[in-house]
């Protein structure tokens, strides 16, 4: 297990607001966690649950408006990324953090080369040399596994296939050595035979190079195969946080458990009827008075419609935002 | 052909799907994209064959070919024992009612300037005599039969999440009452939560009203949730098609066992302990496909053979079916004549 003591980023309190004609849509609220080197940090949850607007908040990279980053810290190596200016901030993207976007084709530049947009962050944030650059970025395609380096850093990004555009994609991720990479659903646009190959080059690369990865996704499947810790999101909250195989095996949040029974397994008995979980997830207009899940859970009580739940702790390693885990409550409704 | 005592309710048979390649000044044909090229299957009444696949197999061609959205290059295609497959498309209008397809993304599908009312209406005007109060009846009954309120028969498709829409297209293919539904990837656009709400769905209906499916899907783990038997394709040609408990217990084709072991375990200790086979390189391009074997430039299995002569597709064991070297029962003797015969004539 990583050194958590040290985290390399730590989020606190994260919550940010969208301006919309309709009002205020309150799409992370409250969010925290920490990230400690080396290790890498699942984020599950639905489309609209705030994890993708999570991520992009870190770095200053939602357009505002309409985006409103309203409170909250995230300590990265001794600095508020929140309170740095563009100039700062840009030497931290693609730079100390690397970031690797969802659909590899809209994410590269069609006009360009693949060797071009792999220089561009050696040239601006190392500044390299054009030769250095192109034998640092011709290294960098070896590394992800991507044959003929030398000859493919010409080609332009239509000549890739899906999976080796999204290699192409880490490999840009990777050229200044970042501390973090955050993945925003690397492998959801790829098919599964591709997507196999892409998990094994990331595990083989956080051995190699030691650095830190968040990896957001919706595939429960994913996230069992790859993560050392999980955050669940819903409703632009943490719902529940916990090393990987302990939330596989303790499922907390009545969200999760949710969760975990609606996906179909490819192995073992098979489920007669899918458990469903009923209704549509909640719509962040206001800012959240009862528990978001209240509407869907089978087990909600009184008091979750009263509050919004903390994260209550489980154990050392683990909590989960949900009164079933509140020992006050737990020892009221005893 | 499967079991004699199952009747078919549609049998395809060689069927091939090639869409022409133009290119130059005077946009000569080049060549082709061989989409679906020569596949043959069964589909029994009552059951859901599952058609799984990665991007580009030529899955929902095969799907959208079957009930003839294309001319056909070549092959043969019955439903509920009519000639589908050579029909002329404005003699095919008569026979659309019993043969509906659910699409995979419903804000797609669905005419964003048409009421619900309308949408899941429209078949009914065209093809029955209703009258219009008898109109308005039905569609109720089709809202309530998918788990729509009645009550917003008037609004807007915009006005519904994803997993409501999909109830809409759903509600509109089953409104002249069809025999057989092709589903195109009806949850691929929906969010976990919303996927077994809308499958859920499906099963009932299909119990309800005795519905055939062809539900296409790359998601293999809820394939074996719904499906009675599957159909595994590769560029184009199916490679495996088995019962379902079968095939994700012991698949029988390179393919498939390469596929079934790529599927993330959502169980950490099974994903820790579990030993996948990673397929190296790319799928090869539908417009010029390997010689022999389809699957051979990846086969981690691939023999001399394989590179040379296309496997034939065949019963290997009752009920399950494969186009694999490996389960070919000839003699090395005849191999070796097949393989001599081959180079000859190449």
């Amino acid at each position: 297990m990583p050194d958590r003591a040290q985290p390399i980023l730590d989020v606190q309190g994260l919550k940010t607001v969208f301006q919309t004609r309709g009002g205020e849509v309150h799409a992370v609220n409250n969010v925290s966690f920490d990230l400690a080197p080396g290790e890498l940090l699942g984020v599950v949850g639905e489309s609209g649950s705030g994890k993708s607007v999570t991520m992009m908040s870190l770095l200053g990279l939602l357009p505002s408006p309409p985006a409103d980053v309203r409170d909250g810290t995230v300590m990265f190596q001794g600095r508020d990324l929140l309170k740095l200016d563009l100039r700062e901030l840009r030497r931290v993207r693609g730079g100390e953090v690397g970031f690797v976007f969802q659909d590899p084709m809209t994410s590269l530049n069609p006009v360009f080369n693949v060797g071009m947009q792999i220089m561009e962050p050696l040239r601006k944030h190392m500044g390299m040399s054009k030769k250095a650059a192109a034998a640092r970025a011709q290294e960098l395609l070896e590394l992800v596994g991507i044959p003929d380096a030398k000859q493919r850093l010409l080609d332009y990004p239509h000549q890739f296939s899906g999976g080796m555009r999204q290699r192409v994609m880490i490999a840009i991720a990777l050229a200044c050595d970042p501390k973090v990479l955050i993945a925003d659903e690397p492998t959801t646009a790829l098919d599964v035979t591709i997507q196999a190959q892409i998990l094994e080059l990331m595990k083989d690369l956080r051995d190699k190079l030691g650095m830190a990865v968040i990896w957001i996704t919706h595939d429960l499947g994913v996230i069992a195969g790859i993560a050392d810790r999980v955050i669940v999101m819903y409703g632009g909250q943490v719902v529940e946080h916990a090393p990987v195989r302990e939330l596989f095996a303790n499922p907390a949040h009545p969200y999760t458990r949710a969760l975990l029974k609606t996906i179909p397994k490819i192995h073992g008995a098979r489920e007669k009827r899918l458990t469903i979980i009923e209704g549509q997830p909640p719509i962040l207009n206001a800012h959240p008075t009862a528990c978001p899940f209240l509407d869907r859970c089978d087990v909600a009580m009184p008091v979750c419609a009263r509050k919004n739940p903390q994260r209550f702790e489980v154990n050392a390693h683990h909590d989960a935002a949900c009164f079933h885990a509140d020992p006050l409550e737990v020892a009221h409704a005893g | 052909m499967l079991d004699n005592s199952a009747k078919p309710l549609v049998s395809v048979r060689d069927l091939k799907m090639h869409f022409p390649i133009h290119a130059g000044f005077l946009r000569r044909r080049v060549g082709e994209v061989r989409a679906v090229d020569g596949v043959t299957f069964d589909v029994i009444e009552g059951e859901t064959l599952g058609l799984v696949g990665e991007s580009g197999c030529g899955k929902s061609t095969c799907g959208r070919a079957v009930l003839r959205l294309y001319d056909i290059t070549s092959g043969q295609i019955m439903i509920d024992g009519r000639d589908i497959g050579s029909v002329k498309q404005r003699n095919l209008r008569t026979m659309r009612p019993i043969m509906q397809m659910v699409f995979q993304d419903p804000q797609a599908s669905l005419n964003s300037r048409m009421t619900v009312e309308a949408i899941i209406r429209e078949p009914l005007d065209e093809h029955t005599t209703l009258s219009d109060a008898e109109k308005r009846e039905k569609v109720g009954e089709l809202m309530d039969a998918v788990g729509l309120n009645r009550r917003f028969a008037k609004r807007y498709p915009h006005a519904f999440s994803g997993g409501q829409r999909q109830r809409i297209g759903i509600a509109r293919a089953l409104a002249l009452n069809p025999k057989f539904i092709v589903c195109d990837e009806p949850i691929a656009a929906l969010d976990v939560s919303i996927q077994a709400q809308v499958v859920n769905l499906l099963e009932d209906l299909q119990e309800q009203f005795g519905l055939t499916y062809l539900f296409i899907s790359h998601d293999l783990s809820m394939v074996r949730h719904i499906a009675t038997r599957v159909a595994v394709m590769y560029l184009g040609k199916i490679v495996e098609l088995a019962p379902r408990e079968a095939l994700y217990a012991a698949p029988l084709h390179p393919y498939t066992q390469a596929l079934l072991s790529a599927v993330p375990d959502p169980d950490p200790e099974m994903a820790a302990a579990k030993q996948r086979i990673v397929l190296q390189g790319d799928v090869p391009s539908p417009a010029n496909p390997p010689d022999g074997c389809n699957f051979c430039t990846r086969c981690p299995q691939v023999m001399d053979i394989c590179r040379r002569i296309d496997p034939e597709y065949r019963e290997v064991q009752p009920g399950r079916w494969a186009a694999c070297h490996l389960h070919n029962d000839m003699s090395p003797a005849e191999v070796a004549d097949e393989i001599n015969a081959a180079q000859t004539a190449g």
